[in-house]
């Protein structure tokens, strides 16, 4: 998960990539709550295969979908790749596996493999600009990159400030980023 | 077997914004008095705390606020040829729950409808000549008008605190305000609020192509303000957490900032909540309603006995209400006959999203509110002549963006790869500087023949009755309409000084998982003729004389603007009804 978390957001000389900001905490700890187990989703029979635009229509919810599609990648990249995991690829290797799942040129066994990376980089890119309390965004890297000031929550004295960069740091729901813990 | 609980003088189905206004007019009148929420209790201090209310994924993404699909759900399909499946996590809309209703998380959006639009069939008819409408369009005139309703639009105005900038004051246009709205009887309670930057750049590239752009009437307030009740409201500190969040900040109009404080001090009311009720009962004669049955948070059942019934559900609860508890005959498509169910509408919703050069502009686009915009009005309802164009209906279009939550904000221009290091650095390029409204174009819904609700023959709620299915796709109108409208809209997002437009047009088919407001309207309509609508122009059940619907459920057809402003003026309506003409003389308010 961690690989694919840094092919999605590689690192670069400014901010992490989405290994080290966190984005696999944040999917783990997503997978093994409500989100995982579609709790509260309306889950009674029968399941009857739709049209796209009726929405998701399976018994089985995002964490089991993540346990078959990453084996599904793995047994994909053993085969095709002289026995190699995704994660023991190199890193060109592991986003031209990802550009052809994207574009169905890789196939995975019993698995959609390109809605599956799909809700990857969502996943992915969500726990990269979630609040840090939810483990990915570490020390608000994400909401720095782009200029984001967090949960702050009066900007009566700049809604008039026009085309001024707004000068403060960004702070999450738990504090700012010098209560991180290295 | 339901307990029975002591019986009331009125019984209110749904805590939203219209049960808290039926609630607070029928105490007055001294009524004895109790709603049931299906939700939990939600006030300000406990359950929208600044410091943890600013949490997207918890409230947008994992839709905190709202009721989870397996308590109650619907199931959906295009066309009657298409088997509907349910709706297992929500997608187009979001169906409210708790104390508040829709009021709490809502953008606070304040728009009134034009006079035109109570009239729609009359008025279009006379214009374009019948022919023009397409055949299978069923619209109708709402059996109340703009004047009747303007002081009630005036009275929900002035408990909200709206913040504004008049523009037909008594029959006068004045500068700054919208040109084409109804007139209007009093100023708005508080100023416009300011607008941020991009916003005021809308207005300016506006202005130089020849349309009057005015700022959004809005709910979220632009200074502190005491409203009728002696309830205080605070300036919004544009923190850009509106839809989707309960205010933290006592800024945004709800019943909980307007009403609720002032009302449960009164000792004729009451209110149970995590009570969700499943049946309204009738008597034998199937004309009285005699109240309704609940189940409670333990799952034990009760009956509470009322002579006045009030259904304020939202829009789609209403209609399931009465579909579950075979009130009114159910609309069928193919005969064209039965009302309920019928003129089951949406709202027509795209945007354009404008990429700017970062070295010149910088928006800091999470600096907002939810009802934050500068719009204009030249191309809604009949604003303009269709004739050329071969379609009916409009809408406002405007920069209307309402925060910059980083999960849903982060957009790259159109080409730019979806993920790894190109993608990264587009976002990073393009944050601040791309103009993103949430609905740039808000355009009007009309209904038709074959667009509608009834229950589904499959699937079943927790209590084993049939799931609501809903029937619905876009037709070749709104398509079209929309495609006109949004262009528009380009035209000024690239006046503005966009050097990348990203346009997305609604198109067919209607789909079921792609946000688009959760402005839904109809199936349990207001009208002139019991054989077409389910209700009299003062929402009484024409069938069940002592059931009262309120709600976008009422609405024939849907406007080109957001709902809000009438479902309150419409209950406002309702209750000065009921308190001057029904209880002296219960019955039937219109001869049938």
């Amino acid at each position: 998960m961690e690989a694919l978390a840094d092919c999605i957001i590689p690192p670069d000389s400014e901010t992490p990539g989405g290994k080290d900001s966190g984005c696999a905490v944040f999917i783990d700890r997503q997978l093994a709550g409500p989100y995982g187990r579609q709790e509260g989703l309306y889950l009674r029979p029968p399941f009857q295969i739709g049209a796209k635009n009726q929405g998701h229509q399976s018994e089985k919810g995002p964490a089991q979908a993540y346990r078959e599609g990453l084996a599904a990648l793995d047994g994909a990249c053993k085969q095709q790749c002289g026995g190699k995991t995704f994660a023991e690829l190199s890193d060109d290797d592991r986003v031209g596996v990802l550009k052809a799942l994207e574009k169905s040129e890789l196939k995975l066994e019993g698995v959609d493999g390109k809605s599956f990376f799909a809700q990857v980089v969502k996943d992915v890119q969500m726990g990269f600009f979630a609040d840090p309390i939810y483990g990915g965004n570490r020390d608000m890297v994400a909401w720095k990159m782009i200029g984001y000031p967090g949960a702050r929550y009066n900007y009566l004295d700049w809604v008039s400030r026009h085309n001024e960069r707004f000068p403060l740091p960004p702070v999450g729901m738990t504090g700012s980023a010098q209560w991180t813990r290295s | 077997m339901s307990r029975r609980l002591p019986r009331k003088d009125v019984v209110i189905v749904g805590f939203g914004w219209t049960g808290a206004i039926i609630a607070n007019e029928l105490t007055d009148e001294g009524l004895d008095v109790i709603a049931l929420e299906r939700g939990p209790w939600r006030d300000a201090p406990t359950d929208f705390p600044p410091g943890y209310m600013q949490d997207e994924l918890r409230y947008r993404i994992r839709h905190e606020l709202f009721l989870r699909p397996d308590q109650l759900t619907f199931t959906f399909r295009n066309n009657m040829g298409q088997t509907a499946l349910p709706i297992r996590s929500w997608g187009a809309f979001m169906p409210p729950n708790g104390v508040g209703g829709g009021g709490v998380h809502w953008n606070a959006e304040m728009w009134r409808f034009l006079p035109s639009d109570f009239v729609l069939k009359t008025h279009l008819t006379e214009r374009y000549g019948a022919a023009f409408l397409p055949a299978d369009m069923t619209i109708q005139d709402w059996g109340v008008t703009y004047d009747e309703l303007e002081p009630h639009y005036d009275r929900f105005e002035y408990l909200c605190g709206t913040s504004g900038t008049a523009g037909n004051l008594r029959g006068k246009i004045r500068d700054g305000g919208n040109p084409f709205e109804g007139p209007r009887s009093r100023p708005y309670p508080t100023p416009a609020q300011a607008q941020p930057f991009s916003h005021t750049l809308f207005g300016k590239a506006a202005r130089e192509l020849g349309y009057k752009p005015f700022p959004q009437p809005s709910g979220n307030l632009s200074q502190a303000y005491t409203n009728p009740l002696g309830l205080r409201l605070g300036p919004c500190t544009y923190c850009g957490f509106c839809e989707w969040f309960g205010c933290s900040n006592y800024s945004k109009a709800s019943p909980q900032t307007t009403i609720l404080p002032f009302l449960i001090r009164k000792s004729n009311f009451s209110l149970r909540d995590n009570s969700e009720v499943i049946r309204i009962n009738v008597d034998r004669s199937g004309k009285r309603a005699t109240g309704v049955t609940f189940v409670d948070s333990s799952g034990e059942e009760w009956e509470q006995q009322a002579d006045l019934v009030i259904l304020s559900a939202y829009a789609l609860f209403n209609v399931q209400l009465l579909l579950h508890s075979q009130i009114g005959q159910p609309y069928d498509p193919v005969t064209n006959t039965g009302v309920v169910g019928r003129n089951y509408t949406h709202q027509t919703i795209s945007s354009v999203n404008g990429f700017f050069d970062n070295k010149k502009f910088n928006f800091n686009p999470f600096i907002a509110s939810g009802s934050i915009g500068m719009c204009i009005d030249e191309f809604n309802g009949d604003n303009f002549d269709h004739g050329p164009h071969g379609f009916v209906g409009g809408g406002y279009v405007g920069q209307v963006q309402t925060g910059a939550r980083p999960i849903e904000s982060t957009l790259v221009p159109p080409g730019t790869p979806s993920w790894g290091a190109e993608w990264k650095k587009a976002v990073k390029d393009n944050y601040l500087s791309t103009v993103k409204p949430g609905t740039g174009v808000h355009g009007s819904f009309y209904a038709y023949r074959d667009i509608y609700l009834d229950l589904d023959p499959t699937y079943k709620d927790r209590f084993g009755r049939p799931l609501m299915r809903i029937t619905m796709d876009l037709k070749e109108n709104e398509i079209k309409q929309n495609k006109f409208l949004t262009d528009k809209f380009a035209e000024i997002v690239k006046a503005m000084g966009a050097e990348k437009l990203a346009v997305q047009y609604r198109t067919a088919p209607y789909d079921i998982t792609t946000y688009q407001t959760t402005h839904l309207n109809g199936g349990a309509i207001m009208g002139t003729d019991p054989k077409t609508s389910v209700l009299n122009r003062y929402l009484q059940s024409w069938d069940v004389p002592n059931l009262f619907v309120m709600g976008a459920s009422a609405f024939p057809q849907n406007a080109g603007y957001n709902p809000t402003l009438t479902v309150g003026a419409l209950a406002y309506w309702s209750a000065a009804a009921i308190r001057n003409q029904y209880l002296k003389n219960p019955g039937r308010l219109v001869d049938a």
